[in-house]
């Protein structure tokens, strides 16, 4: 039987990346400078005022959401652009491809949403976080989510001629269950309420990672192909 | 190893203008096909339709691999492609780029292959270069090279001397031979040098396929 894809192959595309990434620092840049002009902005707009806990837990995953549709499509509009894609396909299934972009997707994202929550808490006062554990699970269960609908978001656009544009306006529907969800759970975790209360958005969060993941799984080749 | 090509009724359309249709052939074991057609006659359209890089309008592409059908999303394992479109990974030198694809292949990466074929296309002695200061022709080798790594009982060559100079172009020459030897070979050309080594030819501007 065959398998739905090669591991060790999708490992071998994520490491490609990452050095690809390290070379000539395509989205690591973007990334970064978005995150540090995003909450400068924010501290100028803020001021001396105090952002009530709903208002702070928005303007977190605003800021991740802007900064994640600023440098994720790069994983596919890279390989566009540079003309790589028709290699890849010649030595890779589609769903190795998928997957081992996804992993890229996905430990990039891991690594800014810690810089953008460690730089949010240092810069905003007022952003007192209760319940740790809520808060790192949103944080984690956010980033897997965002990171597997970004992907396959990336490699419908990278076909289109408005790259840029398309992304995130792309990503708004896609994203928004999933940005309610988070901002909520974050909500909580700055309330400080029980473990317990905040399973049911735990819950879906993971079936929102399941759902778009078997999607992008089942579309990818056609995405990929034409 | 026992390969079989077979090509059905296949049709293209790309903006709603027709490129080809109703082609038709078979390729076994030690035979090479040309590929021929003036400018825009969809050569390289149907070199990426057998290779799996675009799907036909119509018909299909069927390949056995010792009697058994291989399905389209593993073709990759047992098929070479060449062409001047190609690109390899700038950022990257010569060996990187052939490590990778071996490891990204599933195959496993052997050094003295890898450093008998960049001594096999002449870029041995820049095998840490980065891709990005090569030539094109020195690019060109290194498809072949990166084409050959995990020896494809079919190799696909659009424009094979696309690029080369004399020295390359008849490394290439051997290897069309070798190839022709041990397993297939599809040519998308108009030189008449290419096509005197393959056995069969379809010209796509007749929409003809004839047998030498």
């Amino acid at each position: 039987m065959n398998k739905i894809f090669n591991i060790n192959s999708a490992l071998t595309i994520f490491i490609k990346d990452f050095r690809s990434e390290l070379r000539t620092r395509y989205a690591l840049n973007a990334l970064i400078m978005f995150v540090i002009t995003t909450l400068a902005i924010i501290l100028f707009a803020v001021a001396n005022e105090t952002p009530s806990i709903e208002i702070s837990a928005g303007i977190l995953w605003i800021v991740i959401f802007f900064s994640a549709m600023s440098g994720m499509a790069r994983t596919f509009v890279s390989e566009e652009e540079r003309g790589t894609v028709m290699t890849l396909h010649l030595i890779a299934k589609p769903s190795t491809i998928f997957f081992g972009k996804l992993l890229f997707n996905l430990i990039l994202l891991f690594l800014m949403n810690i810089f953008t929550v460690v730089l949010y808490i240092i810069l905003i006062p007022s952003f007192i976080v209760q319940n740790a554990s809520i808060f790192i699970l949103t944080v984690v269960l956010g980033t897997i989510g965002l990171s597997a609908a970004s992907t396959i978001i990336a490699a419908i656009i990278a076909k289109s001629n408005t790259k840029g544009t398309l992304y995130p306006v792309l990503s708004f529907p896609i994203l928004l269950p999933l940005l309610m969800i988070v901002i909520k759970s974050t909500k909580s975790a700055l309330e400080g309420v029980e473990f317990a209360k905040a399973m049911g958005d735990f819950q879906v969060m993971i079936a929102y990672f399941v759902v778009i993941t078997a999607v992008s799984y089942l579309l990818f080749d056609y995405v990929w192909k034409d | 190893m026992d390969i079989k090509l077979e090509i059905h009724n296949i049709k293209k359309i790309f903006n709603g203008r027709k490129v080809f249709s109703d082609i038709n052939f078979q390729l076994e074991n030690k035979s090479a096909l040309a590929i021929t057609g003036r400018n825009g006659s969809g050569k390289s359209t149907l070199v990426k339709i057998l290779a799996g890089l675009l799907s036909p309008t119509n018909g299909r592409v069927d390949f056995y691999l010792n009697g058994k059908s291989i399905d389209v999303q593993n073709r990759y394992q047992y098929f070479g492609f060449v062409a001047p479109y190609l690109q390899l990974y700038d950022e990257f030198t010569a060996i990187e780029n052939l490590e990778l694809f071996g490891r990204i292949r599933g195959i496993e990466v052997d050094k003295d292959n890898i450093d008998f074929l960049l001594k096999r296309v002449n870029l041995y002695e820049r095998k840490d270069s980065y891709v990005r200061e090569f030539s094109s022709g020195m690019k060109q080798r290194l498809k072949y090279a990166s084409a050959l790594l995990h020896k494809p009982p079919l190799l696909i060559l659009d424009e094979p001397r696309s690029n080369l100079d004399s020295e390359g172009i008849s490394v290439v020459y051997q290897i069309i031979q070798e190839q022709k030897q041990s397993g297939c070979l599809v040519v998308a050309t108009n030189d008449s040098d290419d096509i005197q080594f393959c056995n069969q030819e379809i010209d796509l501007n007749q929409f003809r396929n004839r047998t030498k």
